[in-house]
């Protein structure tokens, strides 16, 4: 169905972001202008999803050029759900900031460069054409530099080098692709690339077509062996900045790859050992090298590529129920991500430190916040009937209906590790008696700030606990939604009927 | 570089080349130019100008900051965009006046999108020039 107002999402971002940069010089209108603006978008993207549930897919094309030729941006389920929740980090992290983010950022440019972050994302999500879709990973990855840097501390400019080459590396790799695929099919719609690429009989060079996305996008979303980057620089810049990155960046690609190899390249056997074995060997390296690390946030980093893993596995089994199993933890784990990374911050903003060898008696000192902090750090576990629990559940059983127990064994293993990774963050950090820190100059403490700023850190924090306990305990109805986006994946024939027209 | 033919010759190139990046901004639709190329031959007529006389001089003409174009710009460019929505057209539909206005011809709103990327690529290429040259 046409309907020409589904681009809302990243106009209204753009917008914002026009609005921010008129008010450049004033720091407190910025981010009162920000959170509201935030507030909106969420509302805009309920009310899309509302719509898409009722309806069915939409389509616009852009300027008004006919399907297989224009600009075509489409919202099906899953398109909207990722916006959706893409909105809800994004009003998280901008409330976030608001107690977070130090003046000198704000005065360069931090907001209106957070809601063009964000407008990308949006853009990437509901992008029809495959060309388009890599001009929306421009604009997620050249604002990601903008923040990744802004305030030039030193250790922020050594990580931000890293990631800097090895996007630009993925986005050579992701063109190259795009331009292999319109020189064997002479289209970039992805409906009509769907239809295009199942008729090529030379299916080797598609296969080499279809890996070279795989590693365009592999690296984005931080998959093994490609994933040397993500620990490397996610722990420098300020923690608001690593929330949207952690919570969103990776999942794009993830997104990306989803939409790819189910519309565009159907996997045969070979590429599905590809993608298990890809997403195994994630699951172990990611685990493996969170146990080993002393400071918080790259903790989360690592923890970051093994949970990639077990989406990718749920790709690797390519059934229904393993999608479905995928989507479901790309559900919960936006939103836990993005709450860890806040709650590194905010465990930053009261003891001055990210190392875990230092921190401690953090339960004893601050009570309340700790079991708020814990719904996050267990969710991300998948204690029952916590968020995680019923993701890994359906991961589970798609890898049990189609006979991988390799995979299945490797996703138990994987949430072995996270619970003991887990584990002992919590006995470390919250539980062992801590000694008191010395002050440092450089650092402004939890207390030194004004109670505005207090409260909008742990706000924000609360709002996403709170979804995150949305999701585990009312998982029936995401389920309903994630059971459709697993079933619309699955059978394309919607999706390319909702944009060239009925066949 | 203060001398005098240079600086002479800077105050009559600026209105001039002014003029001609406005000149290339509207022949853009069919022809070659438009609003990116435009907006470099403006920046260029006022980079010339601050190499000549300083660039205390080129601020005082342009009295406020070349950054406040930015924001405006993009307004141009998201209004062009989004005033299809307003007849029911999907985003971006080129919109056309129906008569033509004398000497600028054919007006539709892709000549507003244009308009936003000048003033964008104006904002953008002043600003990073001054800032540079502040710093030297």
């Amino acid at each position: 169905m046409s309907n020409p107002y589904i681009v809302l999402p990243i106009i209204f971002q753009l917008f914002l972001a026009i609005l921010l940069m008129f008010c450049w010089t004033q720091k407190n209108l910025q981010k009162l202008v920000s959170t509201v603006g935030s507030l909106i978008a969420v509302a805009i993207a309920v009310i899309m999803f509302a719509q898409v549930w009722k309806s069915g897919t939409l389509v616009t094309q852009a300027g008004n050029w006919g399907a297989p030729f224009g600009i075509t941006f489409v919202a099906d389920t899953f398109s909207v759900l990722m916006v959706l929740l893409t909105t809800l980090s994004g009003l998280a992290v901008s409330v976030f900031s608001v107690g977070a983010v130090r003046n000198a950022r704000v005065k360069f440019g931090y907001f209106p460069i957070l809601h063009f972050l964000i407008m990308g994302l949006c853009g990437a999500f509901l992008a029809g054409d495959i060309f388009n879709l890599y001009v929306w990973f421009e604009i997620i990855i050249i604002s990601s530099f903008v923040l990744i840097t802004i305030g030039g501390e030193k250790a922020q400019l050594e990580g931000s080098i890293k990631y800097v080459t090895m996007n630009l590396l993925a986005s050579v790799v992701f063109l190259t692709a795009i331009a292999v695929l319109y020189g064997l099919t002479g289209s970039l719609n992805m409906a009509d690339l769907s239809l295009k690429v199942a008729e090529i009989e030379n299916r080797g060079l598609v296969n080499v077509t279809a890996i070279l996305f795989l590693v365009g996008f592999g690296i984005k979303s931080a998959v093994f062996p490609l994933y040397f980057w993500l620990p490397a620089s996610y722990h420098t810049p300020p923690p608001a900045i690593s929330a949207i990155f952690g919570g969103l960046l990776t999942k794009v690609g993830i997104y990306a790859l989803l939409r790819v190899f189910t519309l565009i390249f159907i996997p045969d056997a070979f590429m599905i050992t590809l993608i298990s074995i890809m997403a195994a060997l994630t699951i172990l390296s990611g685990g493996i090298g969170a146990m080993i690390q002393n400071n918080i946030r790259k903790i989360f980093s690592y923890l970051i590529i093994c949970h990639i893993g077990f989406m990718l596995a749920g790709l690797g089994m390519y059934t229904e129920l393993a999608i479905l199993g995928t989507v479901f933890y790309l559900v919960h784990d936006i939103i836990v991500k993005t709450n860890l990374f806040m709650v590194s911050g905010l465990i930053f903003k009261i003891k001055g430190t990210y190392s875990l060898r230092l921190l401690g008696g953090f339960y004893k000192d601050y009570p309340k916040l700790s079991l708020l902090m814990a719904i996050p750090l267990f969710s991300l576990v998948g204690i029952p009937p916590l968020s995680g629990f019923w993701a890994k559940f359906y991961l589970i059983r798609g890898g049990l209906e189609v006979d991988n127990l390799v995979l299945v064994g490797f996703i138990i293993l994987g949430s072995f590790l996270t619970l003991f990774i887990i584990a002992r963050f919590w006995s470390e950090a919250f539980w062992k008696t801590g000694e008191e820190l010395p002050k440092k100059l450089k650092v402004k403490y939890y207390h030194e700030l004004k109670p505005l700023k207090q409260k909008a850190m742990v706000v924000s924090i609360l709002f996403l606990a709170f979804i995150s306990l949305g999701i585990g305990l009312g998982a029936e109805y995401v389920i309903q939604v994630a059971s459709r986006v697993a079933e619309e994946l699955m059978n394309p024939q919607s999706y390319i009927e909702a944009v060239l027209g009925k066949l | 570089m203060k001398t005098i033919i240079f600086q002479t010759a800077s105050n009559y190139l600026l209105p001039l080349l002014l003029l001609f990046s406005v000149f290339i901004l509207l022949r853009g639709h069919y022809l070659p130019g438009g609003g990116f190329v435009g907006g470099l031959i403006a920046s260029i007529a006022f980079v010339i100008h601050s190499f000549a006389n300083g660039l205390e001089k080129t601020r005082s003409i342009i009295k406020f900051h070349p950054g406040f174009l930015m924001p405006v710009g993009l307004v141009f460019a998201i209004g062009a965009g989004a005033a299809p929505w307003f007849v029911g057209q999907p985003f971006m539909t080129g919109l056309w006046f129906e008569d033509p206005i004398p000497v600028i011809g054919m007006v539709g709103s892709a000549l507003f999108f244009d308009t936003g990327v000048f003033l964008v690529v104006i904002g953008v290429s002043l600003t990073i020039i001054f800032t540079i040259s502040e710093t030297l």
